[in-house]
C-alpha cells in the first residue's frame, strides 16, 4: 500500500508539474459549465437539482478522461523511464494501482471544482442534498471506468495521441450502450447483443447514482469494472515493457 | 585475477541467459558468476546484446530461457527481493524530466522504504558521491546530458546496493566526468560486484578487474584485462576488440 501511495503521488504532482492539469481543469470546468447553463436550459427548468450537470457530464469524461491517462504508460514506454520504475523494488501491479490512483484523484479534484454549481443551486432552492452527494459518487465512479480503459489503452502503444483515440473509442462503445438508438438497434437485429449491451450499460448505472440510487449491484459492476481493465493493463505493460 | 576476486562470495549469478525477438537471437546461452569485489567490463560492439543482458539481469526484461540471480533472488520470480539489493542504471539514463534532482532522489528513496532523517541521509549521500549539490533544486529536463547521467547513477547508488549494474555509466561525460566516475567504482569495488557496460575499452583498464566481450549474442571472452590484452600481437585492447567481434586478426 505505500508504495502505491508513492507512486500515485508522484503521479499527481507530475500533473501539475506541467500546464496539462490547469488545461484540462480549465477546459473541463468552462464545458461542464455552458453545457449545463446554456445547453441544458438549467435556469428555464426551474428546478433546484443538477440533472442538467450530471447528465452532460459522461461525455465530457468521455472525451477528456482518456486525455489524462494517455501519458500513464505511452509516456513512460517512450522516454525509456519505464526501465528505472519496474527495476524499483515494487511489483507491477503496485505500480498500475498507483498511476491509476493518481489519475482518479486528478479528477476528483476537477470535480471537486464544480462546487460553485452546488452553491448555485443551494441559492436558488432547496435541492435535495442526499440525490447531489450520490451523483457526485456516481461520477466519480464513471471516471474511474473510463480512466481503466485509459491506463490499458496507454499501456497498448507508445504513442499518446493513439491511445487517446483508441481510449475515446473504447469508451464511446461503453457509454454509447445506454442509449436508446443503439439498444433499440440490437434488439432488432441480434437480441442476445442487445441483452450484453444492457449489462456493460455504463450511463445507465451512473444514471441510478443521479437519482439517489445507490445500490450494491452498480457498486460491484464499476469495482469490477475498474478491475478488469486493470488487470488488462497489468497484463499489456508486463508483455510490452521492454519492446 | 587477484585473490581477493576468487574468494568473495559469488553475488550474480547469470545460468544460460537467452533472448530471443522472433526469429533474432539477441543474446545466446550467456553464463558468468561475479564475485564482491570484481568489476566486470561489459565489453562488446553496439547490438551484441549488452544491454539486453543487463535489462534481463535487472528483472525488466523477461528471458526467453535460462535464469539470473542477485544475492541468491531469482530476477523473475524472486523480483522485488532482488531489485531491492540491485542499483541498476538503465541505458540512456532515464529519469523524470518535470522533478528536481532532489524530488527525483527522495522519489526513489520512498519508494526503497526509506522515511524521516534516514531518507534526506541517503539522498544526501547520493548527491555528494555523485556531486549534485549545485543542481539540487533544478528541473532534472534543464541539466546537460552529463548531468543526467550522474542524477541515473546517484539513483543506483541511493541505497549502496551490494550489486551494482551499470549500462554505459560513462557516456555522454566529458573527461574530468569520467575520471571521477571511475574513482567511484573503483573505491567501492571491495564491498560490491559490478558490472559496468561500455564500449571505451580504456575504461576496461581503468576500472575493471576482468572483461567479458559478446558478440553476437555470445560470450567470446571472459578473461581479465591483462589477458585480454595478451590475445592479440600488438597488445592493445582495440585490436583484441576488433579480432574478436569482427572475427578476423586486424
Amino acid at each position: 500500500m505505500r508504495n502505491i501511495l508513492i507512486i500515485a503521488r508522484r503521479e499527481l504532482s507530475a500533473y501539475f508539474a506541467t500546464p496539462v492539469a490547469t488545461v484540462f481543469i480549465v477546459i473541463f470546468l468552462v464545458l461542464q459549465g455552458t453545457l449545463t447553463f446554456n445547453l441544458g436550459n438549467y435556469f428555464d427548468r426551474g428546478q433546484a437539482d443538477l440533472n442538467p450537470f450530471f447528465n452532460f457530464l459522461p461525455w465530457v469524461f468521455l472525451l477528456l478522461v482518456p486525455a489524462i491517462t494517455m501519458r500513464l504508460w505511452a509516456e513512460e514506454r517512450r522516454l525509456g523511464t519505464i526501465e528505472l520504475l519496474l527495476t524499483l523494488p515494487i511489483s507491477l501491479s503496485q505500480a498500475v494501482i498507483g498511476k491509476f490512483l493518481a489519475a482518479w484523484a486528478f479528477c476528483a479534484i476537477a470535480l471537486i471544482l464544480t462546487f460553485p454549481i452546488i452553491l448555485t443551486v443551494r441559492y436558488l432552492g432547496d435541492p435535495d442534498m442526499g440525490v447531489i452527494w450520490s451523483g457526485y459518487i456516481g461520477a466519480l465512479l464513471i471516471a474511474g471506468a473510463f480512466l481503466s480503459v485509459g491506463s490499458a489503452t496507454s499501456a497498448l502503444t507508445r504513442n499518446q495521441v493513439i491511445a487517446f483515440v483508441l481510449g475515446v473509442a473504447v469508451c464511446f462503445v461503453f457509454a454509447a450502450a445506454s442509449y436508446p438508438l443503439v439498444t433499440d438497434f440490437l434488439n432488432r437485429n441480434t437480441p442476445v447483443m442487445a441483452e450484453v449491451a444492457r449489462r456493460f450499460a455504463i450511463v445507465d448505472r451512473y444514471q441510478d447514482f443521479t437519482r439517489g440510487l445507490i445500490s450494491l449491484r452498480d457498486l460491484v459492476f464499476f469495482t469490477t469494472f475498474i478491475g478488469f481493465w486493470l488487470f488488462l493493463t497489468t497484463v499489456l505493460v508486463d508483455q510490452r515493457k521492454a519492446d | 585475477m587477484s585473490e581477493a576476486d576468487q574468494t568473495g562470495e559469488v553475488l550474480i549469478e547469470i545460468e544460460g541467459l537467452t533472448k530471443r525477438f522472433g526469429t533474432f537471437t539477441a543474446v545466446d546461452n550467456v553464463s558468468f558468476t561475479v564475485r564482491r569485489g570484481e568489476v566486470v567490463g561489459f565489453l562488446g560492439p553496439n547490438g551484441a546484446g549488452k544491454s539486453t543482458t543487463m535489462r534481463m539481469l535487472s528483472g525488466f526484461m523477461i528471458p526467453t530461457a535460462g535464469s539470473a540471480r542477485v544475492l541468491g533472488h531469482d530476477v523473475q520470480t524472486d523480483g522485488v527481493a532482488a531489485r531491492r539489493v540491485l542499483g541498476f542504471l538503465p541505458e540512456g539514463a532515464p529519469t523524470y524530466g518535470e522533478m528536481s534532482v532532489s524530488g527525483f532522489l527522495r522519489f526513489c528513496a520512498r519508494i526503497r522504504g526509506y522515511g524521516g532523517t534516514e531518507l534526506h541521509e541517503r539522498v544526501a549521500y547520493a548527491i555528494g558521491l555523485t556531486r549534485l549539490e549545485g543542481v539540487r533544486l533544478q528541473t532534472v529536463e534543464t541539466l546537460s546530458k552529463g548531468f543526467k547521467r550522474r542524477v541515473g547513477l546517484a539513483q543506483a547508488l541511493l541505497h549502496d546496493p551490494p550489486v551494482l549494474v551499470l549500462d554505459e555509466p560513462t557516456d555522454g561525460l566529458d573527461p574530468n566526468q569520467k575520471h571521477e566516475v571511475r574513482e567511484l567504482i573503483k573505491q567501492m569495488r571491495p564491498q560490491k560486484a559490478i558490472i559496468i557496460s561500455t564500449h571505451i575499452l580504456e575504461e576496461v583498464d581503468a576500472v575493471c578487474t576482468r572483461a567479458i566481450v559478446i558478440s553476437a549474442g555470445k560470450v567470446v571472452v571472459d578473461a581479465t584485462p591483462a589477458a585480454l590484452s595478451e590475445m592479440h600481437p600488438s597488445h592493445k585492447l582495440d585490436d583484441v576488440f576488433r579480432q574478436l567481434t569482427l572475427g578476423e586478426a586486424a
